[in-house]
């Protein structure tokens, strides 16, 4: 379960969130959506804890814990898992590496046994298959010289082997076709469990064919602005953003919009 | 002191026990070497390719024997290279030809040369200069070198150089086994001077390990100002294909002032991969000269300076003839107060059409008062002709680091793994599988947390 609480936070001293209220139960899906610029990948990176964002003021507890005071590190080991809208490229750390760090980081704070390569080679080539990724990236550097799309597989890889507690995705969807597509929704319908939250992030209704979120929030201008079911995403599907409206203040939907 | 006239009394000390000290040709080589150190001194940082490191130091730099008992001295002088050399050998199972040097002089006991194909020659300088085989003989005297080789430390090695390596290998001869030339520091020599000369034919093929290691002896609790000059000279003849790795892991405390100089002939192709990873100040010139058509150089380099540590690689790519390709990246991991420089200058001659080269050099500072110095120099003369350079200085990158952290590592651990990351592609243009682990665990001993990494990093996947 996590609740946020009239979360403010700013970057270089420009206020960017200014007063979230969340709430995302065990085992539900949420949307978030919401034009460019309206703060959603810094939403989802202050709940990774990247400190480049300055939290203001409100609090974000999380299955009973301050999140905000866990290092970016424990929060991952915890279970939060974030998948970058634009994942680093880390030259010299081959993808295996990397996979396996990650994987045996989580596995000893649950304080189960950490892989040994050839378990790990087995789990990890099957969540290729998976996911649609060439063993041939194991041993490419970490995302260097991956297209767009092979970098977000690549996230979706590195979620099915971390199996968070907490998912959030930033806008893994963008820039996909219609397969990768697919590829994503599934991932994220398989993680679907009653002890997993999952938080989408996407700025395409479309995702939402696959994904059938329990909520779907808006984002605007640091606030969330409106919630509801699945029907909004299809509302804002057809009038877009502008309705949302300058000020943030958001007029009731158009009669006849809502199926 | 090293005063210039301590040096010179020394020289007249020495010379006549000096190897190859009955040769006219040496004899006068030395006298004029050493006249022209006494001349210019050390350099300083008004003379040119030395602008950021001076040697002036060296003027009132002592060079003292250890305080220790007698005893204890030739103790360390018996065990430790012995030691040292063992822990070597036990990291490199692989095949390979061994010739030691102790304090500077070789060490035939602790050397252990395999069987070579016929054509292939390799012995100490010293047992070289005493040959006396016609062919031998001016075949060491043409690769000499002279004595207005190179700056003035370069001088200095020349006059007082005892020993080295001297590899020749006849035309289409190839040395599959890596050769190691290991300096191992002595208890009681602080000085050493060392020469090495490789002669290649025609189609000839050798990979050439050059290694200081850091020290056993002379580490002790105060360790001494140490200095080693070291001169290799390259011949590589047409189609040659020479590999030359070089290992710098000197003690703290040790000066290393070093020159590779390089000829190539038509159509060879030759790698250098300098690694210097030790001593208080290390100096590197490394030059290479293409003599024919069609010839390629890698020249490769990785430095990791801490403290108030000091390393220099200037080097020069002389593009003498058309279409030859070089291609050149230094590396450097910068930490504490040290500093770093580089200066790379590729000159293309007039007639040398269609050369291809390029160079980069990226530093990573991992404190806030290391310094970086890159500089290319590019003179290019001709028209017809590729090149391209660029140099970054900069720090961990933040987006690296929170996403390493975002998968459960922690900041210390991601760290030490990004800098690992920056330095390993430099690794990586090792070809020889068995000298990339080398140098690998050689980069580990110097970088922190090394053994997470290096059970992060074990090539088992
Ligand atoms: N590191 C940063 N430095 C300065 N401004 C930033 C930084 N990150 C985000 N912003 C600004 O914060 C606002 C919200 O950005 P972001 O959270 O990325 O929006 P979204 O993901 O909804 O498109 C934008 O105006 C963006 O320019
Ligand atoms: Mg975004």
């Amino acid at each position: 379960m996590l609740e946020i609480n009239n979360l403010q936070a700013s970057v270089e001293g420009k206020s960017i969130l200014k007063g979230l209220d969340l709430k995302v139960g065990n085992g539900e899906v949420h949307a978030i959506m919401g034009p460019n610029g309206s703060g959603k990948s810094t939403l989802a990176q202050v709940l990774a804890g990247r400190d480049t964002f300055q939290v203001e003021g409100g609090s974000v507890s999380w299955d009973g814990q301050d999140l905000l005071a866990m290092p970016a590190e424990e929060r991952a080991r915890a279970g939060l898992f974030l998948a970058f809208q634009y994942p680093v490229e880390i030259p010299g750390v081959s993808n295996a590496y990397f996979l396996k760090a990650a994987v045996n980081a989580v596995r000893r704070h649950r304080q189960l046994p950490e892989f040994d390569a050839f378990d790990f080679l087995a789990r990890v080539k099957a969540e290729m298959k998976a996911v649609g990724m060439s063993e041939e990236f194991l041993y490419r550097s970490v995302n260097e010289g991956f297209s767009g799309g092979e970098k977000k597989r690549n996230e979706m890889l590195q979620m099915s082997l971390l199996e968070p507690k907490l998912a959030i995705l930033d806008e893994t969807d963008s820039g996909l076709d219609i397969d990768a597509l697919k590829i994503v929704a599934e991932g994220v319908n398989r993680l679907r469990s009653p002890e997993r939250s999952l938080i989408v992030i996407t700025h395409y209704q479309r995702l939402l064919d696959y994904i059938v979120p329990d909520q779907v929030h808006v984002l605007s201008k640091g606030r969330i602005v409106r919630s509801g079911g699945r029907e909004l995403a299809l509302e804002l599907e057809e009038h877009g953003y502008g309705w949302i409206g300058d000020t943030g203040e958001v007029p009731r939907a158009p009669a006849g919009a809502a199926s | 002191m090293s005063a210039i006239d301590i040096w010179v009394r020394d020289f007249h000390a020495r010379a006549g026990q000096l190897p190859g000290a009955q040769l006219p040709w040496l004899a006068g080589l030395r006298q004029r070497a050493i006249e022209r150190f006494a001349d210019e001194g050390w350099p300083t940082r008004r003379r040119e390719n030395w602008a950021h490191t001076s040697l002036a130091f060296m003027e009132g730099q002592t060079f003292d024997a250890p305080d220790t008992s007698a005893d204890a001295a030739s103790e360390v002088a018996t065990e430790h290279p012995a030691t040292t050399l063992a822990r070597l050998r036990a990291d490199n199972a692989e095949p390979g030809h061994w010739l030691v040097f102790v304090g500077g002089r070789h060490a035939p006991t602790l050397s252990a040369i395999g069987t070579l194909p016929a054509g292939a020659t390799l012995s100490s300088l010293a047992d070289a200069l005493a040959q006396k085989a016609d062919g031998t003989a001016s075949a060491v005297e043409q690769a000499f070198g002279s004595s207005d080789d190179g700056d003035s430390p370069a001088a200095l090695n020349a006059a007082l150089a005892a020993d080295g390596a001297y590899l020749r290998l006849a035309r289409g001869v190839a040395v599959e086994e890596p050769i190691h030339l290991v300096f191992i520091a002595d208890g009681t020599e602080t000085t050493r001077h060392l020469r090495n000369l490789v002669i290649a034919e025609a189609g000839a093929q050798a990979t050439l390990v050059e290694h200081y290691p850091d020290g056993g002896a002379n580490t002790g609790e105060n360790p001494g100002a140490t200095l080693t000059t070291a001169v290799t000279r390259i011949e590589a003849g047409a189609d040659a294909r020479i590999t030359h790795l070089k290992l710098q892991q000197e003690a703290e405390q040790a000066i290393h002032l070093a020159t590779l100089d390089v000829r190539q002939g038509r159509g060879s192709v030759f790698a250098s991969h300098s690694l210097s990873f030790g001593a208080r100040l290390a100096r590197n010139d490394i030059r290479t000269r293409f003599d024919g058509e069609g010839g390629e150089v890698l020249l490769n380099g990785l430095y990791h300076v801490d403290g108030r540590r000091h390393v220099d690689h200037h080097t020069l790519i002389d593009h003498a003839t058309p279409r030859c390709s070089s291609r050149e990246f230094y590396r450097g991991l910068i930490d504490g107060n040290a500093r770093g420089v580089f200066a790379g200058r590729i000159v293309v001659a007039q007639d040398a059409q269609r050369s291809d080269a390029m160079q980069r050099c990226d530093n990573l500072l991992l404190s806030r008062q290391a310094e970086a110095d890159a500089r290319p120099e590019l003179e290019i003369y001709a028209d017809d002709v590729k090149c391209a350079h660029g140099a970054t200085v900069g720090q961990i990158d933040d987006d690296s680091l929170f996403y390493l952290r975002s998968r459960g590592l922690d900041e210390v651990r991601a760290r030490n793994l990004l800098t690992y990351a920056f330095a390993a592609e430099a690794l990586a243009r090792i070809e020889l599988p068995a000298l990339r682990r080398r140098a690998r665990a050689a980069l580990l001993a110097r970088l922190p947390g090394a053994d997470a990494l290096s059970e992060l990093l074990e090539e088992v996947l």
